[in-house]
């Protein structure tokens, strides 16, 4: 190595080390509320983030500042949004979830996409007395995280009452006569996937169901072709996929060229996307999905049009009205109590009711939210809720006829 | 022992000295950057006593890593055994694994055996994940335990002395001289009669045993298992990118390599949020065409320039 | 029967993922890290024209083709050359090329992302077509045309042309190349873009059925790996042979076994034929 390249090599050792150095330093306003989320912009899970939270963050910190800030220590305070990207790697999250909570010294954060994430976050959200309004976090461990956790709330349900809703679904339409006892079932190999296919088995059976064909498939299996040909050889009455995003397309795909004919058709995440209805137009008529919302009420409506025009992006139908809501529910509590004083606006949260996109949310024993929709039915380009815990507004699930 | 190990003895004692008492003085932001520092530091160091000397770059660490968190994610969350005892038996496990792995892939060189790891990574990827689905139907993996990101990082550290210390003594011993002659011509090595297999094999298995044992450690710090994260390949390519920055030539190798480029990553991440894998992408060409020869080799160079 | 033809057009969408790298590692001798982010940009280019221009993703293969080949041309020149000008060993190459292709998948994910940060999904040519009482889906057939048709062009090219045996000298030795008068840098380059541009237009027909997103390229560059490995380095018709065999093992398994362990299945043959033919299925024993 010449004396030029030394030189070289010093200077760009040098040059990097000051970027850190600079960034570390970052000056702070301090008439603002600082808000702080470490969100997957790349990585696997990046996707499903990109539909579901990063769009509802944008429209509501806009929101809150275009009508003058959050209302706290008698004036308006404008939120500063502080977001850093871990790749979807848990140890690099917890990272920066620390970097949030010491170095910029947020006064609030939101909450991370996923159950591992979310879980893996928790110790530090409760370490610096920060509430996490977790989302896209289906556990069956709610009590346990709650009771570990005081700080942490659930909003988007358990594991087991998901898949109450999606047996109470496909026994509806047995009971219609719609259905019969048959039921075809895969699932990813992963965690998500393993978890409600584990929860399903013995209830489905309990409920009096058949099932004929019941297989996993790997993550990031390329070609879906003989589970759906498999499936069918076994001739269910219904079909149920305890999917991911990108199987739930791949399934659905291949289920259409194989004309799968069966009368329940179900896959769990991203059913619900707008990409799905998107990519399949009239053909998932009927077809049967995780999440599910009522897009009949008024504040869902106003939701979905200012998503729309906010973003240029429509929102997903089950987990971004939910996360909406949670940015509610803390924009609620902080003006509720009137400070940036966290304590209270987790004690706030506790023990009062909030008016969100999604209707009435209050929190029981266990931090938990016992009201949300489970299971979702295409109709008409829409996707309406068909099964739910505590909303009762549901409405009766339909044969699906064909893929047309 | 002669002065110049004399120095490095001092040296080393002060490092550990102050890298001892980091925690107590750093908030928990630095703490973390330590710790994840700490993790490489231990896993590109561990890797490097099998990969340096024989220049076989082996692409399994996410494999073994992965048997370290998931058996404890196991043990713990399925049959109620205690953290330390999950932790014992992992790396076991990973070892034998690696003494099978070992003898499997003795009659590969080069790029066979890099992507023969990379495979078999991927293999065991899938059949924890069948595994688990078809005979476990485990609910999710917990570990809650009440270590602190110290607790965790003490323990790293201690690992990384261990790591640091058996390094040592392998180069020292007619092991680590065995391992020199393999890595520049193993022909050689065979007819001045060494036991190619066998050093080889052992190597890789003390690489097995220390990433099962990191990723175990470092288990309580996900709190949820999912065997697709845990069973990383980024992780593996991770690995070999932290020692090959730092060369592979040496002991503390990684070291000098890890330190700067953790710091770097932390400040692309803080300065460009929504750019983040865009600007590690820039550095880690800069780095390539700049740093030819690794931080080692711009140390040395340093070094003999000052010497002059 | 379903197992054969279903089997045969997961091949070929292997082949279209390996056939790439298998030219870029095996000529140009570049560990291409970066390969499956290559794939992914293609189907990039397919989703984006189809959805805001309606374009068909055949028609957007003419496009990225030479566009990835002028890209992965200047790629060799500028980012790849100096490193093959300074490596003394072809160990010093390969971590040189680990290291910068690594850094070049970051920042194609990177890019990529800012682009569009959701799923490439979108519809073209679902539609069934049934091939001896096996159902298939049209767009994996195309996807299978076009490999059969890319792997026989590159054939002919390699075994028929006099450039083509320029080509494949330099893949035996590169010292021996350059002593007959070939020139082996520009010939490398030369194969490395074309490697690129297969590997994109692969990308583009791929992403017709399987839905992509910005950072998946990871998944695609490891089977790549596999598949041309296990082919043996530097010899097309082994990866075109590999690629067959895992489709045809993948399916399968997954129609008489389990199709949760396909990609298991898929790795124990990838092992074993190293166990066996520790330099691959076709590939020389390295002197």
């Amino acid at each position: 190595m010449d004396r030029r390249s030394v030189l070289r090599a010093a200077c760009t050792w040098a040059a990097a080390a000051g970027i850190g150095a600079l960034a570390v330093t970052s000056a702070l306003a301090e008439d603002t509320v600082k808000i702080g989320v470490v969100s997957h912009k790349t990585g696997p899970l990046a996707g499903g983030e990109a539909v579901t939270h990063t769009p509802n963050i944008e429209m509501w910190v806009k929101q809150v500042n275009d009508r003058g800030g959050l209302k706290v220590d008698g004036g308006q305070k404008k939120i500063e949004l502080i977001d850093y990207d871990d790749k979807t790697n848990p140890a690099e999250h917890i990272k920066a979830v620390q970097r949030l909570a010491t170095q910029d010294k947020v006064d609030f954060m939101l909450s991370p996409y996923g159950t591992g994430f979310n879980v893996a976050a928790a110790p530090i959200y409760a370490k610096y007395g920060y509430p996490l309004i977790a989302v896209s976090a289906i556990t069956d461990k709610i009590p346990e995280l709650a009771s570990r956790f005081p700080n942490m709330f659930f909003t988007l349900g358990s594991t087991t009452g998901f898949v109450e809703g999606a047996r109470d679904t496909l026994v509806g339409l047995r009971d219609a006569g719609v259905i019969g006892n048959r039921i075809a079932m895969v699932n990813v190999a992963d965690a998500f996937g393993i978890e409600l296919a584990d929860v399903a088995r013995p209830m489905l059976t309990e409920a009096g169901f058949e099932i004929v064909y019941d297989k996993s498939y790997p993550l990031g299996t390329p070609d879906l072709s003989p589970i759906i040909k498999g499936a069918k050889a076994a001739e269910p009455d219904a079909f149920v996929a305890w999917s991911y995003p990108p199987d739930t397309f791949g399934l659905t795909e291949q289920a259409i060229i194989e004309d799968l004919d069966v009368n329940a058709y179900y896959t769990a995440v991203a059913t619900a996307f707008p990409a799905f209805s998107a990519k399949f137009g009239s053909k998932i008529e009927g077809n049967l999905g995780a999440g599910g919302v009522n897009p009949d009420t008024p504040a869902m409506q106003a939701y979905r049009e200012e998503h729309k025009a906010v973003t240029g992006k429509e929102p997903d139908y089950w987990a971004s009205a939910t996360y909406y809501a949670s940015l509610q529910i803390l924009e609620q509590a902080i003006e509720g109590v009137g400070t940036l004083d966290r304590q209270a606006v987790i004690d706030y949260i506790k023990t009062h009711t909030f008016d969100t996109v999604i209707g009435p949310v209050s929190f029981d024993e266990n931090n938990n939210s016992e009201r949300y929709w489970s299971v979702g039915q295409w109709r008409d380009g829409v996707f309406r809720a068909v099964a739910d815990t505590g909303m009762g507004d549901s409405v009766k699930p339909v044969a699906k006829d064909g893929w047309n | 022992m002669s002065r110049g190990e004399a120095i490095g003895l001092m040296l080393a004692i002060i490092v550990v000295a102050v890298a001892a008492v980091l925690p107590l003085i750093l908030d928990g932001y630095w703490l973390s950057v330590a710790l994840t520092a700490m993790m490489y530091v231990a896993l590109a160091t561990s890797w490097t006593l099998f990969s340096g000397p024989t220049r076989y770059l082996s692409l399994a660490t996410g494999a073994f890593f992965g048997i370290g968190g998931y058996l404890v994610g196991l043990g713990m969350s399925d049959y109620g055994l205690s953290f330390w005892l999950m932790a014992a038996i992992a790396p076991v496990v990973a070892t034998a694994l690696a003494l099978l792995i070992g003898l499997a892939t003795l009659r590969l060189s080069g790029v066979y055996f890099v992507i023969f790891t990379l495979g078999l990574a991927e293999m065991i990827r899938n059949l924890v994940s069948w595994i688990q689905n078809n005979f476990l139907g485990s609910r999710g993996l917990y570990v809650l335990t009440d270590f602190t990101d110290a607790d965790i990082y003490w323990m790293l550290l201690a690992v990384s002395v261990a790591i640091f210390a058996l390094g040592w003594w392998i180069n020292r011993s007619r092991l680590g001289f065995a391992l020199r002659i393999i890595g520049s011509d193993e022909e050689v090595a065979k007819h001045v009669g060494i036991d190619t297999a066998w050093s080889k094999v052992v190597l890789f298995m003390v690489t097995g045993f220390f990433a099962a044992l990191i990723g175990a450690l470092v288990a309580p710090r996900y709190s949820y298992i999912e065997p697709n994260v845990v069973f990383s390949p980024e992780l593996s390519f991770i690995v070999v990118v932290m020692a090959l920055l730092g060369g592979i030539h040496r002991l503390w190798g990684p070291l000098v390599g890890v330190i700067p480029f953790t710091l770097i990553w932390e400040g692309i991440t803080i300065s460009f949020p929504n750019y983040t894998t865009l600007f590690l992408g820039f550095s880690f060409l800069l780095i390539v065409y700049f740093l030819p020869h690794g931080v080692v080799g711009l140390m040395q160079s340093l070094v003999r320039r000052v010497g002059r | 029967m379903d197992i054969l033809i279903s089997g045969l057009l997961l091949g070929g969408t292997y082949a279209l993922i390996a056939m790439g790298l298998n030219l870029q590692y095996g000529v140009a001798r570049i560990m291409n890290l970066a390969n499956g982010e290559m794939l992914v940009l293609g189907g990039l280019a397919a989703f984006w024209l189809f959805v805001a221009d309606g374009l068909s993703p055949i028609a957007t293969v003419f496009l990225v083709a030479p566009l990835a080949f002028a890209g992965n041309w200047l790629i060799y020149r500028l980012l790849i050359r100096p490193l093959v000008r300074r490596a003394k060993t072809q160990g010093q190459l390969d971590v040189d090329s680990i290291l910068s292709t690594f850094g070049m998948s970051f920042i194609f994910v990177g890019l990529m992302v800012t682009i569009h940060g959701e799923y490439f999904t979108y519809s073209y040519l679902a539609d069934p077509f049934s091939i001896l009482g096996t159902t298939v889906a049209v767009n994996r057939l195309v996807a299978f045309i076009a490999a059969v048709a890319i792997g026989a062009a590159i054939c002919f090219w390699l075994y028929r042309t006099q450039s083509g045996t320029a080509v494949r000298a330099v893949s035996v030795s590169t010292e021996a190349a350059g002593l007959v008068g070939i020139n082996v840098e520009r010939v490398s380059a030369f194969a490395f873009a074309i490697g690129g541009a297969v590997t994109a237009v692969g990308g583009t027909l791929i992403s017709t059925f399987i839905t992509l997103d910005a950072s998946m390229g990871v998944i695609f560059t490891m089977k790549a790996l596999i598949i041309v490995i296990m082919g043996g380095v530097g010899d097309i018709r082994g990866a075109i042979i590999a690629a067959l065999l895992l489709g045809l093992v993948e399916t399968a398994v997954a129609t008489i076994i389990d199709p949760g362990l396909t990609l298991v299945a898929a790795y124990v043959i990838f092992l074993s034929v190293l166990l066996f033919r520790p330099q691959g299925l076709f590939g020389r024993r390295a002197s």
